[in-house]
């Protein structure tokens, strides 16, 4: 009889009799919600239902722009959306051009209360049926995110991680540590141009909603050359952390993606 | 046995089937002052059946204060409604038919007063039957009810054995039993004023619990209750809660009602309280298989309510574009769900494409506006610093686009008219870019807010 019998023959045996035991089972892929932008869906995959995603950056990385073109794929697609904006930066003007339905949106407005924002985020999640949750601290002093408490986003993912609910938090510096399923950072910088300077593009578009009066905006005319924008923001680096929603540490993979979005 | 109380005319305050609620909870209204009663069971409290005729007799003459209707009514009692109401309507005073003998008092009616309505026989029909009854030379009930059946059905068909049943007064049928008008009104009066919100929550809940009770009954549903609190300083505090979807959760009501009472308290201790509510017909919804979840009706109004009390209710809602150039003119709505059901989803691919087509630019907007110092070079921003509460903006302007000059609302004393830049600036290394405006009228420099 021999005594020692090595590991692959052991499972081959054990496999044989008792099936694939060894082999470890993936969970079912987890269902997305589109970004709006197909370039970042390439790279994520969009944004996982019943997790949290976050999006962080400095000012004009183009924060801003994301969220109003999530909110403007989720509105138009039926879902309902629900907006805490902490510091009441929301500009409904801007957030019309990029094509949101208001009627789908539930905006909650803040006054700084960094409190009151998680805990209005907290009864959005609660109450169930909400496609889209953004948490928006992305005004809220970098001192101030450091102090949230993890309970919080361990609380968030719990409540939602069975229901198709997207969170995602818009911050300047990450902030919900391991409890995030999908990170993206945004290093992009805002750039422009004296290109291609042509007379109807001076003006940016600047937010145009439907009106019924005609626009008294007109150009002071002046000697300089005018300045416009080739393109105002660009994403160049998106780091994206994907992970389990409750297992950060399996299937872990970090990889560097560019994209540029002019 | 039936009892038919007819008043040949009665004040129009007053209203005979109400009357007649006094002494029997079955009542069918007949016509304008017809009313007939089932009197099975009322010998315990009014004795016999010619005793409680007397007592109908008697309390009708009373005035309307006193349970009566001020005038003269007469009664007839029998075994068959339509026999009692044949009776009542031809016979003055009180007239008891005794069952089987219906003929003994109907029998010589003219058949002209044969009511046919009552078995509900058109008017054409029973014209035609009644003149050949005439040329056959029947001019009473008795004289109707004498004929064989099997030759009225040969000659009048179903309809006139049915009128001959109708005269002999042998006709069977249910009361049409008049329900009386549902009350969605409840008050409570309490011993002690109260003067703290959780023990006002024990005497909500008994109340929305009756109420939503009756709803029930009835297969309502509200979308609108009012609250009426008296105070012990004489005043009163009203309440109204309105819902966008009826409902009739008596646990939901009791929540958004103490969620209400807790913004907006009553000044004083509440003497007694009164809840009513506006029943409409329940909310009836087949929502399609492939749209989107949303949230269930009750628990969105229970989250409105609560992150109303929570932020304001003036800061949750969804916003709507004012129809105006002002800056960041905007109103608050109240959020709703909308039940658009597009099976094709044809809609939301035109809408998404439309937004393809655009540029989507993030702005986040400063409120209130950063009051700014900008150092200016010939004329052009140059340098710009900016503090407020929660925010700070300053740095060296290294690219700006501008001036465009806005104006508006010159008739009125809020115009405004302003030059607008976008500017970038560079603080350690970082650039953001902002929108920055000079007010015409002060000449004074804000910072609206920055591009994102």
């Amino acid at each position: 009889m021999k005594a020692v019998v090595s590991k692959a023959k052991l499972e081959a045996d054990i496999t044989s009799r008792f099936g694939d035991v060894f082999k470890i089972h993936e969970k079912p892929v987890v269902e997305t919600l589109s970004t709006g932008i197909p370039e970042i869906d390439a790279l994520t995959g969009g944004l996982p239902r019943g997790a949290i995603s976050e999006v962080f950056g400095p000012a004009s990385s183009g924060r801003t722009s994301l969220m109003y073109s999530m909110l403007a794929y989720a509105t138009t697609h039926e879902e309902t959306c629900a907006l805490v904006d902490t510091n009441d930066l929301f500009a409904p003007t801007a957030a019309a051009a990029a094509g949101i339905d208001f009627d789908r949106l539930l905006w909650v407005r803040g006054a700084g209360n960094l409190e009151h924002a998680f805990k209005a985020t907290d009864l959005l999640l609660h109450a169930g049926g909400f496609g889209l949750v953004i948490l928006d601290i992305g005004d809220v002093a970098a001192k101030d995110t450091r102090r949230i408490i993890s309970s919080w986003w361990y609380r968030f993912r719990h409540t939602v991680e069975d229901r198709p609910t997207v969170i995602v938090v818009i911050s300047e510096e990450a902030c919900t540590r391991s409890c995030a399923a999908l990170t993206l950072e945004l290093n992009g910088a805002a750039e422009w141009s004296r290109a291609n300077a042509e007379p109807s593009a001076t003006a940016p578009n600047r937010f145009i909603a439907p009106r019924n009066v005609l626009p008294m905006r007109k150009q002071i005319p002046v000697n300089r050359p005018p300045v416009t924008y080739a393109n105002l923001l660009r994403l160049n680096t998106i780091k994206v952390n994907r992970q389990r929603p409750l297992f950060p540490s399996l299937n872990e993979s970090l990889f560097r993606a560019h994209v540029d979005l002019r | 046995m039936f009892a038919c109380i007819h008043a040949q005319q009665i004040p129009a305050d007053l209203s005979l089937p109400e009357f007649a609620y006094n002494f029997s909870p079955v009542v069918e209204e007949n016509r304008t002052g017809t009313v007939v009663i089932d009197v099975d069971g009322c010998e315990l409290l009014f004795g016999s059946a010619y005793q409680l005729a007397n007592e109908i007799s008697l309390r009708a003459k009373k005035a309307g204060p006193q349970g009566g209707v001020e005038s003269t009514v007469s009664v007839a009692i029998a075994a068959n409604p339509d026999a009692a109401i044949h009776a009542a309507t031809r016979l003055p005073g009180i007239t008891f038919v005794s069952p089987g003998e219906e003929l003994t008092c109907l029998g010589e009616f003219p058949i002209d007063h044969l009511n046919y309505s009552l078995v509900k026989v058109e008017k054409k029909v029973a014209d035609e039957i009644l003149e050949t009854l005439k040329l056959w030379g029947i001019r009473t009930f008795a004289d109707f009810a004498s004929l064989p059946v099997a030759g009225v059905s040969e000659r009048l068909g179903q309809v006139g054995v049915t009128l001959q049943q109708l005269a002999a007064g042998k006709t069977e049928r249910h009361l049409n039993v008049k329900q009386p008008a549902p009350v969605f009104a409840y008050s409570i009066e309490l011993e002690h004023a109260i003067t703290e919100l959780e023990p006002l929550s024990f005497v909500f809940a008994p109340l929305l619990h009756q109420l939503c009770a009756a709803l029930n009954a009835h297969a309502l549903a509200t979308n609108e209750l009012s609250v009426v609190m008296q105070l012990e300083n004489q005043a009163t505090h009203e309440r109204k809660l309105t819902l966008p979807h009826p409902m009739r959760d008596h646990k939901v009501f009791l929540k958004l009602l103490l969620l209400d009472t807790e913004m907006h308290p009553p000044p004083a201790a509440v003497r007694s309280v009164s809840i009513t509510c506006e029943p409409v017909k329940p909310r009836v919804l087949q929502n399609g298989l492939f749209v989107p979840l949303a949230p269930a009706p009750d628990k969105l109004e229970l989250t409105l309510a609560r992150l109303a009390k929570l932020v304001g209710e003036e800061n949750i809602g969804s916003p709507a574009l004012l129809d105006t150039h002002r800056p960041d003119a905007f109103s608050m709505n109240r959020f709703t769900l909308k039940s658009e059901n597009r099976r094709d989803g044809k809609g939301a691919k035109n809408r998404q494409s439309a937004i393809g087509n655009r540029q989507s630019l993030g702005f986040r907007i400063f409120r209130p506006p950063l009051r700014a110092v900008v150092q200016a070079e010939q004329g052009w921003p140059a340098q710009i610093s900016a503090w407020g509460k929660r925010r700070s903006v300053y740095g060296k302007v290294v690219s700006l686009a501008g001036p465009w000059r806005t104006t508006g609302d010159w008739w009125r004393g809020d115009r405004w008219a302003r030059d607008e830049w976008d500017v970038m600036l560079e603080h350690s290394g970082q650039q953001a870019v902002y929108r920055i405006y000079r007010e015409l009228k002060t000449e004074a420099w804000f910072v609206e807010g920055n591009y994102d």
